[in-house]
C-alpha cells in the first residue's frame, strides 16, 4: 500500500479539524488533513445562529454565567472541568476568529454583534442573556471559510476527497495513523503520523428526519468502535425543535432569539405553558418535547396536524433581511412560504449527537485501561461533534457547538504539539496494520443480493421510530431486534458497481457500516439508561434519577457492553454547580 | 419524469454518452437532487457530489437544462422535460456529473483569500462599523460551487490565466474589508490583462450564481479602484 508520512494527521476538514490543523500548521511540524469532501463542504458550513461567548457586548455577562447555563442545559451530565475550560476560553477563541477575518455582524459601536439564544441567563438562572456572536445567520459558513483560508495561508497539506477507513495501532495501543482511500482513484493509502486527531463530525444521518448533511455518517465513531475503543453517552441525541416540516433543514434558534415564537393550530403561544419563564428560549430538548406533545395531542397545524408554526413576520422585513437572510431563503425554497408574510411550518429534527468518542479536555481520547477508567490512548485525539469531552452533557445549548469546535480544536492542537515534542520518533508500523482495511475493501468487491441504499433507508426509518424524542424499553428493544435483522441483511449486501474512479456507491457502503455501529451504540445505551435526562426521554422512567444515573455510559462493541463512569462535578477553579431541578 | 443524464466512466466508456432515464417521482416539494438520489438508488453507477442538500455547501453544482445550478435547491417541478443534466462546463470531467475542480480552486488560492493585517492584535475584537461591515454583504457569502466561473466564456478560454468571477469576488471581499491592509498588493495581484481584464462584463456569472451574488459588480469595483489608483 502506498504510504505517506507526517508528524500530525487530522481526519476531518470541518471547524474542529481545521482549527486544530491551524495550530499545528503554525509550527514547524508537518501536518496533513484528510477530508472526504473539499473542506468547505463540511457540515460546519450549515451552522446558522452563532457561537456563544460571554463578551458582554450587548448586556452584562460573565463566563461563569455561561458555565452555569451550560451545566444546567446539559441536565448536569456535562463534566464541569471541561465546561469551565470552554466557557473561560470562549472569549479569547472568538476574538482570535475575528482577528483571522471572520466577518461577524457588528453593533453600532463596532463590536461583534450578539443575540439571545435558548437557555441563556444572567446571574445564574436570572433574566435572558444576549451571548451568541453571529455573522447574520451564516456563522458556520463564515467560520469554516475563515479557517480554511487560514490553513491555505499556512500551507496545511490537504488530502481532499480521501475517505478514512481505519485507525492504525500497535500492540502497545499507540495510534500510528490511518488507512484511507482516494475517492477519485479508489487507491488505498496508508498515512503514518505520530499523532492523529479525529474530527469527523456527527452521525445525524442515522435518523430519517435530520438537519444533518448527507456526509454526517459517524465515520470516526465507526473507526473507534472497530479499534475496540468505547463510545460515551450515545443515548443522547438532540432533536432540534425547528426543522422545516417534512424536509428537516434547520430554522435557527436565532429566529426565536430575534423575537420569533411558536404557535399551535389554535394560534396559541404554547411554550408559555411548558416554560413560563424562558418560553420559546427554553432548552432545545424542552422545546422539542413540547412541540412533539402538541402534535401528538392534536394541536399541530396543517391538514395532517403534523407540525407547528414559527412566526417571525412581526420582526419586519428589515430585521429579517439583515439578521436572518439565509432563513428567509431556506423557507421560500423548502417550505414555499416567505417568513416576512407567513409563519414557517416546523417540527423537531435530529440535529446533534451529544455523545461520542470519550476525551479529556486536551482532546486526548480516553478509555478504561490498566491504570484507570480514563487512560489516554497514546497519540490519538478527538474533537468536535464526534468527541464527547463532555461539555454538552445530556443536551447541548445552541451556540455551544461552534464554540466546542474552536476551543477544543485549539486545545487539542496545542497538546498534540507537546505530544510531538515528547515523542520525537515514529514507532514502527506493524506489518499487518492495514490488513483489516484491505479486508473491508475486498469485502465490497463481492456481489450480494441486498442493496446498500435499501438497507440505509430501513436503518434511518428504524432509528426514527425506535430511538426518537420519546422512548420506552419495549420500543428500544424492538428497534434492536430489527437492527439485528438489518445487520444480517448487510452481510449479504453487495455492490453492482465495483469500479474504482469516484465510486460513490462504495463510499456509501463504507458509510453505512459506520452508521450501523452508531445505531447499535445508541439503542443499547438508551436501553441501559433507565431515567429521563436532557434529550433522553424514557416514558417508562419519566424522572431524572441522580442517585443511580448521574454518570456517563460507555458502550463497547464487544458483547454490547455498557459500563459507567462518573460525571466530573468538580470544576477547575470555581465551585461546583450542584444538581437541582431543571426548570425554564 | 424524463431525464437525460450525461454519463462517463473512464474505466468502461471510451467517450461520454447521454442516458435516458424514466423515473416515477412526484415532483411536488422535491428538488432535482432528490430525483438524482432516487435514480442512483436504482442504478448505483451514477456518480455525483452532494453534502448539505440545502444550498450552502456548494457540492452539487451541475448544468441543468443548459444552466449551472445547485441540484439541491432546484425545484423539480419547474424543470422542462426531458431534464438534461450535465457536469459543469469548462472543467475536465472525472466521471458522470463530477468535474475536476482543481483549476477553479487554484484561481481561488491565487488571490490570497485570507485577511492580511500586520498590526499587533488587540486583546479584544478589532472594531468595524456596521456600515463598513455592510460592504462585505454580497461578497463573503460565496460557497465556492463554481456555477459562476464555469458559466464564463473568458474562463473557458483561459482557465489557467483568468481568475474568474468567483476568485475575483473573493479578491473584492478582502479589498472591501476595513480590517484588511493589503489593498494595494491585492490590486497589483489582479492588475493583469488576463487575471482581471479578461472579464468583459458578459454577466453570465450573475445569472448563474445560486446565492444571488453579483461578481460582475465586484469586478467593476476592482476596476474602478485601479482607475482611481492611476490618477
Amino acid at each position: 500500500m502506498n504510504t505517506r508520512r507526517f508528524d500530525a494527521l487530522i481526519v476531518g476538514g470541518g471547524g474542529a479539524g481545521l482549527r486544530a490543523a491551524l495550530q499545528l500548521a503554525r509550527s514547524d511540524y508537518k501536518v496533513a488533513v484528510v477530508s472526504k469532501v473539499f473542506p468547505t463542504r463540511s457540515h460546519t458550513v450549515s451552522a446558522q445562529g452563532g457561537i456563544t461567548a460571554a463578551l458582554a457586548n450587548v448586556d452584562d455577562d460573565r463566563w461563569e454565567w455561561h458555565m452555569y447555563d451550560t451545566v444546567k442545559g446539559g441536565d448536569w451530565l456535562g463534566d464541569q472541568d471541561a465546561i469551565e475550560f470552554m466557557c473561560r476560553e470562549a472569549a479569547t477563541a472568538v476574538y482570535e476568529l475575528e482577528h483571522m477575518g471572520l466577518p461577524f455582524s457588528r453593533l453600532d459601536n463596532g463590536k461583534i454583534y450578539q443575540r439571545p439564544f435558548g437557555g441563556q441567563s444572567k446571574h445564574f438562572g436570572g433574566d435572558q442573556a444576549t451571548r451568541t456572536c453571529a455573522a447574520a445567520d451564516r456563522t458556520g459558513h463564515a467560520l469554516l471559510h475563515t479557517l480554511y483560508q487560514q490553513n491555505i495561508q499556512h500551507r496545511t497539506q490537504f488530502f481532499d476527497e480521501y475517505f478514512a477507513l481505519d485507525l492504525l495501532r500497535d500492540a502497545d495501543g499507540y495510534c500510528l495513523g490511518v488507512t484511507a482511500m482516494s475517492i477519485e482513484t479508489g487507491e488505498p493509502l496508508l498515512i503514518e503520523a505520530r499523532t492523529t486527531l479525529l474530527a469527523t463530525g456527527g452521525a445525524g444521518r442515522v435518523f430519517w428526519n435530520s438537519s444533518n448533511a448527507m456526509i454526517n455518517t459517524g465515520d470516526g465513531l465507526g473507526m473507534v468502535l472497530r479499534a475496540g475503543l468505547p463510545l460515551q453517552d450515545m443515548e443522547f441525541w438532540q432533536f432540534h425543535p425547528t426543522g422545516i416540516a417534512g424536509v428537516g433543514c434547520l430554522i435557527t434558534e436565532g429566529v426565536r432569539g430575534e423575537g420569533g415564537y411558536l404557535l399551535n393550530r389554535h394560534g396559541e403561544r404554547f411554550m408559555e405553558r411548558y416554560a413560563p419563564h424562558a418560553k420559546d428560549l427554553a432548552g432545545r430538548d424542552v422545546v422539542a418535547r413540547a412541540i412533539a406533545i402538541e402534535i401528538a395531542e392534536g394541536r399541530g397545524c396543517g391538514p395532517r396536524g403534523d407540525y407547528v408554526d414559527i412566526k417571525l413576520d412581526h420582526l419586519g422585513e428589515k430585521t429579517i433581511a439583515e439578521k436572518l437572510p439565509g432563513i428567509r431563503d431556506l423557507a421560500i425554497r423548502f417550505a414555499g412560504v416567505d417568513p416576512v408574510e407567513k409563519p414557517i411550518p416546523v417540527a423537531p429534527t435530529a440535529h446533534y449527537m451529544m455523545g461520542g468518542i470519550p476525551t479529556n479536555l486536551h482532546g486526548q481520547v480516553v478509555a478504561p485501561a490498566r491504570y484507570g477508567p480514563e487512560e489516554p490512548v497514546p497519540g490519538l485525539y478527538a474533537v468536535g461533534e464526534c468527541a464527547c469531552v463532555s461539555v454538552h452533557g445530556a443536551n447541548r445549548l445552541g451556540g455551544n457547538s461552534l464554540l466546542d469546535l474552536i476551543v477544543f480544536g485549539r486545545a487539542a492542537g496545542k497538546h498534540m504539539l507537546e505530544y510531538l515534542r515528547d515523542n520525537p520518533y515514529p514507532r514502527p508500523m506493524p506489518e499487518s496494520a492495514a490488513d483489516a482495511s484491505q479486508a473491508r475493501l475486498v469485502r465490497w468487491d463481492q456481489s450480494g443480493s441486498e442493496r446498500v441504499a435499501a438497507i440505509s433507508d430501513d436503518l434511518r426509518r428504524l432509528m426514527q421510530t425506535h430511538a426518537g424524542v420519546f422512548r420506552t424499553d419495549a420500543v428500544l428493544r424492538e428497534g434492536l431486534e430489527k437492527l439485528n435483522e438489518l445487520e444480517g441483511r448487510l452481510a449479504h449486501a453487495g455492490l453492482t458497481d465495483t469500479s474504482h474512479v469516484f465510486n460513490t456507491a462504495r463510499i456509501e457502503a463504507l458509510e453505512l457500516e459506520n452508521l450501523m455501529g452508531v445505531a447499535r451504540a445508541t439503542l443499547v445505551s438508551a436501553i441501559s439508561r433507565t431515567e429521563s435526562r436532557g434529550a433522553h426521554t424514557r416514558e417508562d422512567f419519566p424522572a431524572r434519577d441522580d442517585e443511580h444515573w448521574l454518570k456517563h455510559t460507555l458502550y463497547s462493541r464487544a458483547g454490547d457492553q455498557v459500563d459507567a463512569k462518573p460525571v466530573r462535578l468538580k470544576p477547575l477553579t470555581v465551585e461546583s454547580i450542584r444538581p437541582k431541578e431543571r426548570v425554564y | 419524469m424524463k431525464f437525460r443524464l450525461y454519463r462517463y466512466s473512464p474505466e468502461t466508456d471510451a467517450k461520454p454518452r447521454m442516458q435516458d432515464v424514466d423515473l416515477d417521482i412526484d415532483p411536488a416539494g422535491k428538488m432535482l437532487l432528490d430525483a438524482l438520489i432516487a435514480i442512483k438508488a436504482q442504478d448505483e453507477t451514477l456518480s455525483l457530489r452532494r453534502s448539505c442538500r440545502e444550498g450552502v455547501c456548494g457540492s452539487d453544482a451541475m448544468n441543468v437544462n443548459g444552466k449551472n445550478r445547485l441540484a439541491c435547491i432546484t425545484p423539480l417541478g419547474e424543470l422542462k422535460e426531458p431534464i438534461e443534466v450535465r457536469p459543469l462546463p469548462g472543467l475536465p470531467v472525472i466521471r458522470d456529473l463530477i468535474v475536476d475542480m482543481e483549476p477553479f480552486y487554484r484561481q481561488y488560492r491565487s488571490i490570497k483569500p485570507w485577511l492580511i493585517n500586520d498590526e499587533p492584535e488587540p486583546e479584544v475584537e478589532r472594531l468595524q462599523s456596521p456600515e463598513d461591515r455592510a460592504l462585505l454583504d454580497g461578497a463573503y457569502e460565496c460557497i465556492l460551487c463554481a456555477c459562476c466561473t464555469t458559466a464564463c466564456p473568458s474562463f473557458w478560454w483561459n482557465p489557467d490565466k483568468f481568475v474568474g468571477p468567483a476568485g475575483l469576488l473573493q479578491a473584492y471581499r478582502f479589498i472591501a474589508d476595513s480590517r484588511d491592509e493589503a489593498t494595494s498588493a491585492r490590486l497589483d495581484n489582479v492588475e493583469d490583462p488576463y487575471r482581471l481584464y479578461r472579464c468583459h462584463g458578459i454577466m453570465n456569472c450573475v445569472d448563474a450564481c445560486p446565492k444571488g451574488l453579483n461578481p460582475t459588480e465586484a469586478i467593476g469595483r476592482i476596476k474602478s479602484l485601479l482607475v482611481k489608483r492611476r490618477v
